[in-house]
């Protein structure tokens, strides 16, 4: 009887799969030179060239400036006079292209089973195939960082460019780090009513908390001297794994919101000369001191949130990158999930309200996201030499009202912005006889 | 050693002349004349009456005769109580003192809760009898059937003065009847006062295992539909249940419903509105937070005095998890006796809920410390109580004929260091602390063989003494013994450090009391055997004690709503001028550019160019933009215990109106997002939910008064995943039965349930019928009739398509599609039925249903002319709604005036209300959001938010109102460290996340009807 219902449910999957066909092809390498004219170039470090130009070959960015492009023979010229400029968004902490549909489980692939997975890798799941990442890559995301979750140690991610035929052609930045979630001190639910008289007590949610972080810590010293051995007889996959974090090409990964917890994985990390970032962060604004003196950057995770306590400021989650901004804190920004990192623009852009910044919002989502995950030195920014990957908006791309993503390349290649979005709202506007406005 | 506390009981089950007479005695009959006279003593007779110098006789169980001058007649006992006062024996009118421990019923396996999902399906009771169909409605239920007197439990309330106690059975939502007994430890059959003193209620369900309710409204709607079936019960003839035979028995009696904060109180009483009655009620003890509104039930209260212990704010990011809540309600609780006296509302004071019982005493002082009289607090512990139970002729007072059921106190019971002697119940008496022994402390010459001349010190107090030794001279010492003290006799020990050195064991008793004289043997270190004898020669040197300073009780205002962002005062209507703003009027004018809008009296007065008006609040609105409030028509917010009762496939009798949640921090939340009104959901699982309501965020108010006047009602139906559970996790050796689990029985559920309606419309139509009022079929017949509107949950084509035809089919219509991610692909049908869509700008991939979801399908029906509007369903989502509605524009080019109207005036129409709002028109409601920047851009802020012309939200006054909170919470800290530090015992603050629900959000623990539980943050809808 299972298995029928397993074959069965499988065939309703190919079928939905056979009818929602997305067919998109990732795009040829740049074969030729081509040169951006006229638009509004937003760099991602902040500065804005109006009336810019960009030139790009081989992929690599080759000229940008201000009014005239240089005198070069260009096979393609793109006019972009009014239009908006950026460098491709990147998305860190993602699971995009490991996640289809929330709730079906087999397509689920970002949470192994286990608390301690060092050895797990994100980047042999990453679906080129998913429907998803075409209507992210449509709002001008064009990098992102698939991120295992659960458990202790959750795995190992990379960063992906969002053009490819297989994870081999996706990869960017092959493993960059570990993920871990912070212990956190938290109530348990409880039914209402007293306590049967004479009840152990129990341990409190504090005390549970600290005895994983002493699980924790115990853990990575002996990864931490495994790592010392020239030859370890037998072979440990998950300290194996983790050796990059001790010998620095590896960074840690951080889940963590609470003052407390952030404070409690910045003091572990340093215990063992690890590169640390922050992901989450809600009470970072509260810590500052703490991030700044030890150099350690936070994710944001998302500002369209609602805040931690009924106390805090209605506005809290708008105005942390303000608050982070202020205090000359590293900062980026992630949102949540999968399909809804298509909203990635806009939760940067939320934060203009609350004091950032325009060029500001934009560099979180670029310069300071690259900067993060250790690939400012080839994107993040739009600056000769680095990739060509970037993407043209009709008008702002911060702004729902205003962004419309009509041209994107991804290292000079002008990749196809179409989406299952898009043709089934082509296929039923037709129904209907009306015009489908993109 | 706790000598003071121990009780002493009597070792012979004493006869006294009313024993049990069908009872046989062992032995020779044991009858005595149970006669004393308790004279000299000053009598609290009640609460109004204290007489100085009085007598009490009693004879056997009663009280024959109290006042100031009575004669004593022979044969009496008399007890000099020179000094000490005696009161009336205190009555608890909330316990489960003799009850059996209810049973805890496994719900479902692993006991994670559950209800309608769990694991073992219950769909009618299992419980064996001619009973109702529901575990927890159990009227059936008698007290008085498993009552049995507890000697050890019975010990805690006796200690505390308490001579008699209701007690009832405190499982289910009807709960039987209660007994009334006194603590004797005697027989069963003696304790008796009375057998049924009230009928009882909650909105709990217990140990029941029925599925059915699994969510707070789903007990409100078994409540109401029981009252209905008993009353229907009377005249029929083809059912025999002894349930509704015996819940209409016990009407007359005193009804007592056991509530906790007071929006629960509300919520009862509404329910007892419908049905004649006036609850009394046992509550947490919040009154004070909205006493008007318990004044204006009527009813009387059985409140507790288990006032919260301190938090420990040491750590101050730990503190951060306190909320200003219970910050407040630590400062305020214990005030909550003195509000409810100042109220005029009558009340009794219960011991349930205290943590330790020995704190009864010390919190009921604290009340009176707090402007809590000190003769209402005898009252309510007394003569109300007894009164409420019916047994104020018995018991409450001292006076002629009651029974003799009084204590003997050192002092008045209110001071700090009274000592409870004797408590006397039904003229048998319990020693608490012995009263006639001799304080033996002072200066005692003791002298001895072997001991010299040594001066002891006897310390400390009547129960716990200390000792040192003195001994001057050449060989002088001083040094710390033990003394002890059983009755007459006394030991004594203490070491000399030399001369002899070692332990000098003494051993003697009391044997003169003028001097006060101890006399004995004793035991050297050499082990000689020496007698020996103390003296008393002067009053001990006590160490004066650091008198304890009075509690601060200055405290800070009440609150509305209670909570983080509440205003002492509840804002007003303001005539308020905006000047040129630029106005989105939703109307024909579209957007009007340096426009002026003039609000009065909650409405719209004036909308055009150079207005003025006399007395307005002017604000200057140059470069901002004007348009109508927001309204989420798909919200879970502001409802409490839970918003589905998906135990059953139909269950349209309950309803969201019944547990509306007026403080809900997201109601401010989404004022700062310029939403106005939200129409509040049953979740979506089962295909014919509960009924709607549609609300105001009216900041501060109650529960009732958010709900938006006059607007019709609606009903949620839902289709797809969740009403066929498709994402329950399989129970592990049980499939997920309840029906339907295919769309194809969705359909059925359907055309069932609409063919019973038309059935029991046509037969309840019959004049002189008896049929059953149905309230689940009641709400059906008003979807039949076209007073109650449909908003139907969906996703895919198909199953949109079915319930279209089988509305054609059975005669109803549908009002709106809501979520409704597919209805691009039946645009054409629904416009062709009139039905609206209301959906998510750009949701997908959350689930299977939703793989075809596109951003564009609002635009898509919009152009094929369905009434299109977005919604939320989602806390957070619905404070940018209106970025939202930008999206329109993102995704399909949307024209900017009809992408506002997508979360304004659309909505509005969908729920039949934009006469009323929806659009920037003279004489609507002035339900307004003025916005830094084009309201559909991200960069959009709500500056001010106004409902019924009340500026609930104020971006600048906000900032102030975080600073009064933040110097607040300061203060109060404050309090709290100086309370800690005064020995209060602290409570560790814990995270514990407010519950966000959402359409799938199944209530997991039926315990809970006040939710604290931890977020469930599901990202599926």
């Amino acid at each position: 009887m299972k298995k029928i219902f397993l074959s069965l449910g499988e065939l309703l999957f190919a079928t939905i799969l056979a009818f929602g066909q997305a067919n998109i092809s990732p795009a040829k390498p740049q074969s030729k030179p081509v040169l951006i004219t006229g638009a509004t170039i937003h760099v991602g470090n902040g500065q804005v060239i109006e009336n810019g130009y960009i030139a790009f070959d081989k992929g690599k960015i080759t000229a940008i400036g201000s009014g005239t492009a240089p005198n070069a023979s260009f096979s393609e010229v793109i006019l972009a006079n009014g239009k908006q400029l950026y460098p491709g968004f990147i998305c860190p902490i993602t699971t995009l292209g490991l996640v289809e549909f929330e709730s079906v489980r087999a397509t689920i692939d970002d949470e192994e089973t286990g608390d301690v997975n060092p050895n797990v890798r994100s980047l042999i799941a990453y679906n080129t195939d998913s429907k998803v990442i075409p209507t992210v890559r449509s709002n001008g995301i064009l990098l992102a960082q698939p991120t295992p979750e659960g458990g202790l140690v959750s795995g190992q991610s990379s960063v992906v460019q969002l053009d490819a035929w297989n994870w081999q052609d996706a990869a960017y930045k092959t493993d960059i780090g570990m993920h871990l979630t912070w212990p956190i001190a938290r109530a348990a639910r409880t039914r209402r009513g007293p306590q049967a008289a004479g009840a152990a007590a129990q341990e409190t949610p504090a005390d549970r908390a600290q005895r994983v972080i002493d699980e924790l810590s115990k853990y990575f010293s002996e990864a931490k001297a495994y790592a010392e051995m020239a030859k370890p007889k037998v072979a440990n996959l998950r300290f194996e794994a983790m050796k990059g974090l001790f010998n620095g090409t590896k960074m840690l990964f951080v889940n963590a919101e609470g003052a407390k917890e952030i404070t409690q994985a910045i003091n572990f990390a340093k215990k063992y000369g690890i590169k640390e970032v922050i992901v989450g962060g809600n009470e970072s604004y509260l810590v500052t001191d703490v991030l700044k003196d030890n150099n350690v950057p936070v994710i944001l995770r998302e500002t369209q949130r609602l805040p931690d306590k009924d106390e805090d400021d209605v506005y809290l989650p708008y105005k942390l990158p303000k608050l982070l901004q202020d205090a000359g804190v590293l900062y980026g920004l992630t949102g949540i999930g999968f399909w809804r990192q298509r909203n990635l623009p806009f939760e940067a852009g939320e934060a203009v309200g609350y004091g950032l910044t325009k060029e500001q919002a934009v560099q979180m989502i670029t310069l300071n996201n690259a900067k993060i995950l250790g690939i400012d030195k080839t994107t993040g920014t739009l600056e000769v030499g680095k990739d060509a990957t970037l993407f043209i908006s009709k008008g702002d791309a911060l702004d729902m009202v205003t962004l419309n993503v009509d041209t994107a390349f991804i290292q000079g290649r002008n990749i196809n912005l179409d989406n299952l979005h898009k043709q089934l709202y082509k296929k039923f506007a037709g129904k209907y006889g009306v015009e489908a406005k993109l | 050693m706790k000598k003071l506390l121990l009780f002493c009981f009597a070792l012979l089950k004493i006869q006294y002349s009313s024993a049990q007479e069908t009872y046989p005695v062992n032995g020779a009959w044991d009858i005595r004349p149970g006669q004393y006279a308790f004279t000299n003593a000053t009598i609290v007779a009640s609460a109004d009456q204290t007489i100085t110098n009085g007598t009490l006789l009693i004879k056997d169980r009663q009280i024959e005769a109290v006042g100031a001058a009575i004669a004593i007649p022979k044969g009496y006992v008399v007890i000099d109580l020179k000094g000490k006062f005696i009161y009336p024996g205190l009555v608890d009118a909330f316990t489960t003192y003799g009850m059996p421990e209810a049973p805890r019923q496994a719900f479902g396996l692993g006991g994670a809760g559950g209800g309608g999902f769990s694991r073992v399906n219950i769909p009618v009771s299992t419980k064996p009898g001619a009973y109702g169909w529901n575990e927890a409605i159990k009227p059936e239920m008698n007290a008085k059937a498993v009552f049995h007197a507890n000697a050890t439990t019975s010990v805690d309330y006796k200690k505390n003065g308490f001579g008699a106690v209701q007690s009832l059975i405190r499982d289910g939502i009807a709960r039987g009847t209660s007994v009334a007994v006194t603590l004797g430890d005697e027989r069963d059959n003696e304790v008796m006062l009375n057998d049924q003193v009230a009928a009882h209620y909650s909105f709990s369900k217990g140990t029941a295992a029925t599925n059915y309710p699994t969510s707070l409204m789903g007990v409100i709607a078994l409540l109401r539909q029981t009252y209905y079936d008993a009353a229907w019960y009377k005249n029929q003839k083809e059912e025999y249940n002894i349930s509704l035979n015996e819940f209409n028995r016990i009407q007359t009696l005193p009804q007592i419903f056991e509530v906790t904060d007071p929006f629960s109180v509300l919520r009862a009483a509404k329910i007892g509105k419908e049905f004649g009655k006036v609850y009394l009620y046992k509550s947490d003890g919040e009154e004070y937070q909205r006493i008007n509104e318990m004044k204006a039930t009527g009813a009387g209260f059985i409140i507790p005095v288990n006032f919260p212990a301190p938090y420990d704010v040491t750590d101050p990011f730990d503190a951060r998890q306190i909320t200003y809540a219970q910050m407040k309600h630590w400062e305020l609780a214990p005030t909550n006796p003195a509000v409810l006296e100042k109220a005029g509302i009558r009340f009794a004071i219960t011991s349930d809920g205290l943590e330790s019982s020995r704190d009864f005493w010390t919190n009921l002082r604290t009340a009176v410390d707090y402007g809590l009289t000190e003769k209402q607090a005898i009252k309510a512990v007394t003569q109300t109580p007894a009164e409420m139970l019916g047994i104020g002729d018995k018991l409450g007072t001292l006076a002629k004929g009651k029974l003799a059921n009084f204590i003997i106190t050192s002092s008045s019971v209110f001071k700090k260091d009274n000592v409870i002697y004797e408590n006397w119940i039904e003229g048998r008496q319990y020693v608490v602390s012995k009263m006639d022994v001799a304080d033996l402390r002072g200066k005692y010459n003791l002298t001895g063989d072997g001991l010299g001349n040594i001066t002891l010190n006897v310390n400390g107090t009547p129960g716990s003494y200390t000792v040192a030794a003195d001994r001057s001279g050449t060989d002088s010492v001083r040094t710390q013994g033990t003394f002890l003290r059983a009755g007459d006799q006394v030991n004594i020990y203490f070491d000399l450090k030399n001369n002899p050195a070692g332990n000098i064991r003494l051993s003697g008793y009391i044997t003169s009391t003028t001097p006060l004289t101890l006399r004995g043997q004793g035991v050297l270190p050499d082990g000689t055997t020496t007698k020996w004898t103390a003296v008393y020669t002067s009053a001990a040197t006590i160490a004066p004690t650091r008198p304890t300073p009075k509690p601060n009780t200055n405290v800070g205002p009440v609150i509305y709503p209670f909570m983080a962002f509440g205003n002492a005062q509840i804002p007003k209507a303001e005539t308020t001028l905006f000047k040129n703003a630029t106005v989105w009027t939703n109307e024909k004018e579209g957007i009007l550019k340096n426009t002026d809008v003039l609000i009065e009296n909650g409405k719209i007065k004036a909308v055009g160019k150079n207005l003025s008006a006399a007395n307005a609040k002017v604000i200057d609105a140059t470069g901002k933009q004007i348009t109508a409030g927001i309204v989420d028509e798909h919200s879970h917010i502001a409802a409490t215990g839970g918003i589905n009762e998906g135990s059953q496939a139909v269950t349209s009798e309950v309803r969201i109106a019944d547990v509306l949640n007026s403080e809900d921090i997201d109601l401010y939340r989404q004022l700062a997002g310029g939403v106005t009104t939200s129409h509040i959901l049953h979740g979506s699982a089962n295909p014919i939910g509960g009924q709607n309501q549609l609300i105001k965020h009216r900041w501060g108010v109650t529960p009732d008064q958010m709900k938006f006047e006059g607007s019709p009602g609606f009903i949620k139906f839902a289709l797809g995943e969740n009403v066929k559970q498709s994402n329950f996790p399989a129970a592990f050796g049980s499939a997920n039965i309840r029906f339907p689990q295919t769309r194809m029985g969705v359909e059925q559920v359907y055309i069932d349930a609409f063919k019973r309606a038309k059935e029991y419309k046509a037969a309840r139509a019959v004049k002189g019928n008896n049929v059953r009022r149905d309230l689940e079929l009641d709400a059906l017949v008003e979807i039949l009739n076209d007073t109650r509107h449909i908003t139907c949950h969906s996703y895919v084509q198909s199953e949109i398509n079915m319930l279209m035809h089988v509305a054609d089919s059975m005669g109803f219509k549908i009002n709106t599609f809501t979520h409704i991610l597919e209805g691009y692909k039946v645009a054409d049908k629904m416009k062709a039925h009139n039905i609206a869509g209301s959906t998510f700008s750009d949701w997908w991939a959350y689930k299977m249903e939703v793989a075809e979801a596109i951003p564009y399908n609002g635009k898509l029906m919009h152009e094929v002319g369905v009434l299109t509007g977005f919604n939320s369903d989602d806390a957070e989502m619905a404070r940018r709604l209106n970025q939202e509605a930008g999206k329109a524009v993102t995704y399909g080019q949307m024209n900017e005036e009809d992408a506002l109207k997508l979360v304004t005036l659309n909505p509005a129409k969908m729920m039949h209300v934009d006469n009323r709002i929806g659009s920037i028109k003279p004489g609507k409601d002035a339900d307004l959001v003025l916005w830094s920047a084009n309201p559909l851009s991200i960069y959009a802020v709500a500056e001010k938010t106004y409902v019924d012309g009340i500026p609930y939200w104020d971006y600048a006054q906000d900032a102030a109102k975080q600073k009064a909170m933040k110097a607040d919470e300061g203060r109060i800290i404050q309090k709290m460290i100086e309370a800690k530090n005064a020995g209060s015992a602290a409570q560790r603050p814990a995270f514990q996340r407010r519950r966000l629900y959402e359409c799938e959000t199944l209530e997991e623990d039926q315990f809970v009807v006040k939710q604290k539980g931890v977020q469930q943050n599901q990202d599926q809808h």
